[in-house]
């Protein structure tokens, strides 16, 4: 309620400090974006309304902080997260949740939607992301590598083959040549950093994002093997978009060099 | 269960449609994965040895955790509708949280109890070697923490509505409390808790959340059916409306043939 009586209250085109803000925010990303269908006068559009995002729960951190940035710079929009496994979203998506946005930790589960044909246009890399040895703090097994993962009696988690840090931990383990079994095979990324935070298990191979998302609760081991097993992560406009204008601004932000600053800043790699 | 037919015959309007409404509403999704499964692959995904590995693991831990159940439920249910003891409403409402607390929550609470580093599990560790976490054993907790509260609440429901005086009777011809219990009330009870186990063991049989949480996934040792289900949905949807199938066809056919041996008395 007061949102809106706010946004009547206000002028539509007074040159305010925010709106300027938006400009230079647009005109900054407009590098991105080239196909806006707003033409030359895009950047005074107003935008509004709930942005849905679908994004894989690895994002968790640095999309909650755009999504933020996002709001602040587009008074009247409202950004809502669905967080998740990329192939637990993609199945929603495919089966007709109503979102406008998604982006996924692997190219393979966005294939599944771009097959199905939900996306509108082809979706683009945003970041990529590198495998780390997440230990006890202190390290107190002294894991260096790979293979000292293998040591008798240290309790190993790794994500099931089936979620895409699960197959990406797998390439890894076979480039470096290492014959692992884990005592569980969790089903998802977090599941398994849960295990090492909790202190149940001594050591997982997860995302470097979700070591530094951990604090000092887990202590991260990087190794080389993990140049061999990196994930690009895609983003893209759905085409049922119930919000579709402020969905492209959203996917320019993330792509934005402000955006790629947070990516950057919770632990992924530029494409 | 006198006539159905007849019974059909005078079920009144008010009460018919909306039981078939409610029969409809259960039945649907049901059929809908029976519409959609692969049948064509299906004997392929039958043949693996790791779906009947989880199934087999399945019926086990869910029997464990029935049995598990049976023992200290019962005593707990009658200790709540047959004593009288300062706080008994709020123990009551204590042993219904299992129901209301997502099952992943319940996983985390189990591993801060009994996990390597939990509140008791600490001490299993350091005295006798013990560690739950990641073995059968801890699928079997997480499914007694799970399902329990169904058979307590089921047979404490039973209790209430048995006639306390046949207990009275056998204490005034000598027999001690126990005794009492053993011989009268339990057989006085017994649908009651054939119920309530039964429901405890279907729950049983279908936890996911704090099995996976507490006692982790790996094939032969943890891995229910529900955890090979879940996980087949994420990269072979097919796979998983067939295993779906397996699991409702085994509990369809253990729940109804125990249901004509054990539960017509009443």
């Amino acid at each position: 309620m007061t949102r809106s009586v706010r946004r009547t209250r206000r002028p539509r085109r007074t040159p305010t400090v925010a709106a300027a803000a938006v400009a230079a925010l647009l005109a900054l990303s407009a590098c991105g974006s080239a196909d806006s269908d707003a033409g030359g006068g895009g950047a005074a559009e107003k935008l509004s309304g709930t942005v849905t995002v679908f994004a894989a729960a690895s994002l968790k951190e640095s999309f909650t902080a755009l999504g933020e940035r996002f709001e602040q710079a587009h008074p009247g929009t409202r950004v809502t997260f669905s967080f998740g496994g990329s192939d637990t979203l993609a199945a929603s998506i495919t089966g007709g949740a109503p979102a406008d946005v998604f982006a996924a930790a692997s190219p393979k589960t966005m294939k599944t939607v771009t097959d199905a044909g939900g996306t509108d246009g082809a979706p683009a890399t945003f970041a990529r992301n590198r495998l780390e040895i997440a230990t006890l703090p202190g390290n107190p097994h002294h894991v260096s590598a790979l293979k000292d993962l293998t040591a008798p009696g240290l309790k190993v988690v790794l994500c099931d083959r089936t979620v895409p840090c699960g197959s990406a931990a797998r390439t890894a383990l076979d480039a470096a040549g290492v014959d692992l079994t884990p005592v569980s095979y969790e089903e998802d990324v977090k599941s398994a950093l849960n295990k090492v935070v909790l202190k149940e298990a001594d050591a997982a191979v997860v995302y470097r994002t979700d070591v530094r998302a951990a604090g000092d609760k887990v202590e991260g081991v990087d190794f080389p093997e993990s140049a061999r097993a990196v994930n690009d992560y895609p983003i893209a406009l759905l085409k049922d978009a119930p919000n579709a204008a402020a969905a492209k601004a959203f996917i320019a932000l993330v792509r934005s060099a402000d955006g790629r600053r947070t990516l950057t800043g919770a632990g992924f790699v530029e494409p | 269960m006198s006539g159905p037919r007849g019974g059909a015959r005078t079920a009144p309007l008010p009460l018919l449609l909306p039981a078939v409404a409610g029969l409809a509403f259960l039945l649907l999704p049901l059929i809908a994965l029976l519409v959609r499964t692969p049948w064509s692959t299906l004997p392929d995904q039958l043949t693996s040895t790791e779906v009947w590995q989880a199934l087999r693991l399945s019926l086990l831990c869910a029997t464990s955790a029935t049995v598990l159940s049976l023992v200290v439920g019962v005593p707990l249910a009658w200790l709540l509708a047959r004593t009288d003891f300062p706080g008994r409403g709020l123990v009551r409402a204590l042993v219904t949280l299992p129901l209301v607390l997502p099952p992943v929550v319940g996983g985390v609470a189990l591993l801060l109890a009994f996990g390597r580093n939990g509140v008791v599990g600490q001490w299993l560790d350091a005295w006798f070697g013990i560690t739950i976490p990641f073995t059968t054993t801890g699928v079997v907790l997480a499914e007694t923490f799970v399902a329990m509260p169904f058979l307590v609440i089921s047979v404490e429901g039973t209790l209430r509505a048995a006639d306390p005086r046949y207990e009275e009777a056998a204490a005034t011809l000598g027999a001690s409390r126990f005794t009492a219990f053993r011989r009268v009330t339990l057989p006085l009870i017994a649908p009651g808790v054939a119920a309530g186990a039964v429901l405890a063991w279907a729950r049983a049989l279908g936890e996911f959340g704090a099995t996976i949480t507490f006692a982790g996934n790996f094939p032969g040792r943890t891995q229910t059916m529900p955890l090979a289900v879940y996980l087949a949905l994420q990269n072979d949807p097919a796979a998983a409306i067939a295993l779906s199938l397996v699991l409702l066809a085994v509990s369809i056919a253990v729940l109804a043939g125990l249901r004509d041996r054990w539960m017509t008395a009443s």
